[in-house]
């Protein structure tokens, strides 16, 4: 059991009427948060300092425009944001922004975060052809029914990481049936429990997340998830698999722009050392007798893959980006999975615990030498 | 086709460590111990230096196995990067199971600057176990 603030309202109109009051009362400074742009309903991450500008934000809008932890890492880089500003975020952006500050590419200082438990986004493509919203309220349906709604992102469907780890406030919407009259928010952290204290919106109880309904969420996640990784399995098959699967691949490098762990200033694959020279293409023709073009398909996306699925969050970004529909997150998150089990790693849990790659035990896999 | 396979000299490529398995190839080499002409050495300065992209790169380029070899654990002249590295190891292979290719082409050993006979038995035992999978058909491949 944790304190709790019980708000009778629409949860995402209770969440948007403590931030105004959070901002009213300086509190905070600012709020990042999804926002409406215009009246078709297209939404973007917005910075908000001003109260009423918070009329139109939908904190919960089932979609993720780009991977939030990789925006807040983007102005906390060269330093912490001087101003107190809340950040309303879902799981697995708050877990790629853990890892982005484990990676010193971030800063945690002066941020509060609400996050809630997630019942999956759509594809981008959906919000491009304007349809999210005719599927919003099925989608609320869904969520209130513990099921996971149609159409959502593959990563979404067989995503077990619904709940958010290091959260200062979590927002229960998951088989919540009464959540559009009531809202509970979780002060899961000393710092979450004093920026509400005293508070006059809704009143102060104990409370926590129903494990037993959430499990039952998970289990159906699970079989979603391995129908996935089956459908994968099967695809990958040695070099002709990989072939097939990324043969299309225009090397656009959109996944990499997008991806949360992907951070590196100098890319190994944009560098003007990985450009292929004249004497390249010749020495790779006599070799071979041809050559796709553009050239370094697999050693681009082989080579994220050894450096990405180590913290690999499998928020979805990458597959839906994909303007030639590989699928990415897919993939990446099957191999993520099974390196991060080997160090019973999960990225984003604890910034407490350090990368794999970077720390070590005396006393580890013997067997691996030969 | 049998005899293709008995003529087959794989090509393997071996990262070696500056202060251990470098001067342990050396050794092997002025103590004139008979080992295969299978591998190219590029020595680095720790088998930590290896990042698991030089390894898909020799990979996809048609290298036949690929060879890391580094002070024993506990001896790096470093003091820890060959724990590193044997954790980067793990990860790699892991990742090239997963994804259907072939672990068995990678190999990581510990090789110390004395070690000219073990230097020499790991790179023979390493062929013949390459010459047995066969040849690395990555070479051949024009869709990379």
């Amino acid at each position: 059991m944790v304190k709790a603030l019980k708000i009778n309202k629409d949860s995402e109109q209770a969440v948007i009427d403590l931030l105004k009051l959070l901002l009213e009362d300086n509190r905070i400074k600012g709020v990042l948060t999804l926002k409406k742009i215009n009246k078709k309903g297209d939404v973007a991450y917005t910075l908000i300092t001003r109260p009423d500008e918070l009329d139109d934000a939908v904190p919960f809008y089932p979609l993720m425009p780009i991977n939030a932890g990789k925006l807040l890492s983007r102005f906390t880089l060269k330093g912490k944001t001087r101003e107190p500003i809340i950040a309303v975020v879902k799981p697995c952006e708050l877990r790629g922004f853990i890892e982005l500050v484990k990676r010193n590419q971030g800063n945690l200082e002066n941020l509060f975060f609400i996050s809630s438990t997630c019942g999956g986004v759509y594809p981008i493509k959906m919000a491009v052809d304007g349809v999210v919203k005719n599927n919003l309220s099925r989608y609320w349906d869904a969520v209130k029914k513990n099921e996971n709604a149609a159409d959502l992102r593959p990563a979404c469907k067989g995503c077990e990481e619904f709940i958010p780890y290091t959260a200062d406030m979590t927002v229960d919407l998951i088989g919540k049936n009464d959540l559009d009259k009531q809202c509970v928010i979780l002060l899961n952290t000393k710092n979450g429990e004093q920026l509400v204290r005293n508070i006059k919106l809704g009143e102060f109880i104990e409370g926590e997340l129903d494990k037993e309904k959430l499990d039952k969420l998970r289990v159906k996640r699970e079989k979603e998830k391995k129908k996935i990784f089956d459908e994968i399995n099967a695809k990958i098959n040695g070099i002709d698999g990989l072939i097939d699967i990324f043969g299309r691949c225009i090397g656009c490098h959109g996944c990499m722009r997008v991806c949360p762990i992907c951070y590196c200033k100098l890319c190994e694959f944009e560098s003007p050392d990985s450009e292929y020279t004249p004497s390249n293409y010749e020495l790779e023709l006599k070799k071979r007798g041809g050559l796709r073009v553009p050239p370094g398909i697999l050693y681009y996306q082989l080579g994220r893959l050894t450096h990405v699925s180590i913290s690999c969050v499998g928020c979805g970004s990458c597959e839906d980006v994909c303007p030639v529909n590989i699928p990415l997150t897919s993939i990446f998150k099957k191999v993520g999975e099974s390196v991060q089990e080997l160090f019973n790693y999960i990225p984003g849990r604890n910034l407490e615990e350090d990368i794999p790659l970077i720390t070590f035990e005396k006393e580890e896999f013997a067997e691996i030498e030969e | 086709m049998e005899k293709d396979k008995e003529d087959f000299m794989p090509k393997i490529l071996a990262f070696l460590c500056n202060w251990c398995s470098y001067a342990g190839a050396d050794l092997a080499g002025t103590s004139r111990i008979k080992y295969p002409p299978s591998v190219l050495p590029i020595r680095v300065m720790c088998s930590s230096r290896v990042d698991p992209l030089f390894v898909i790169k020799a990979y996809l380029s048609g290298a036949d196995g690929v060879l890391i070899a580094g002070c024993h654990p506990g001896d790096c002249h470093y003091e820890k990067g060959n724990y590193y590295a044997r954790r980067r190891f793990v990860m790699l292979k892991k990742i090239i199971e997963e994804i259907g290719l072939e672990p068995e082409r990678l190999r990581l050993s510990w090789i110390s600057a004395s070690e000219g006979n073990r230097y020499a038995k790991t790179v023979t035992e390493f062929t013949e176990k390459i010459k047995k999978i066969g040849e690395n058909s990555t070479k051949n491949r024009i869709f990379l």
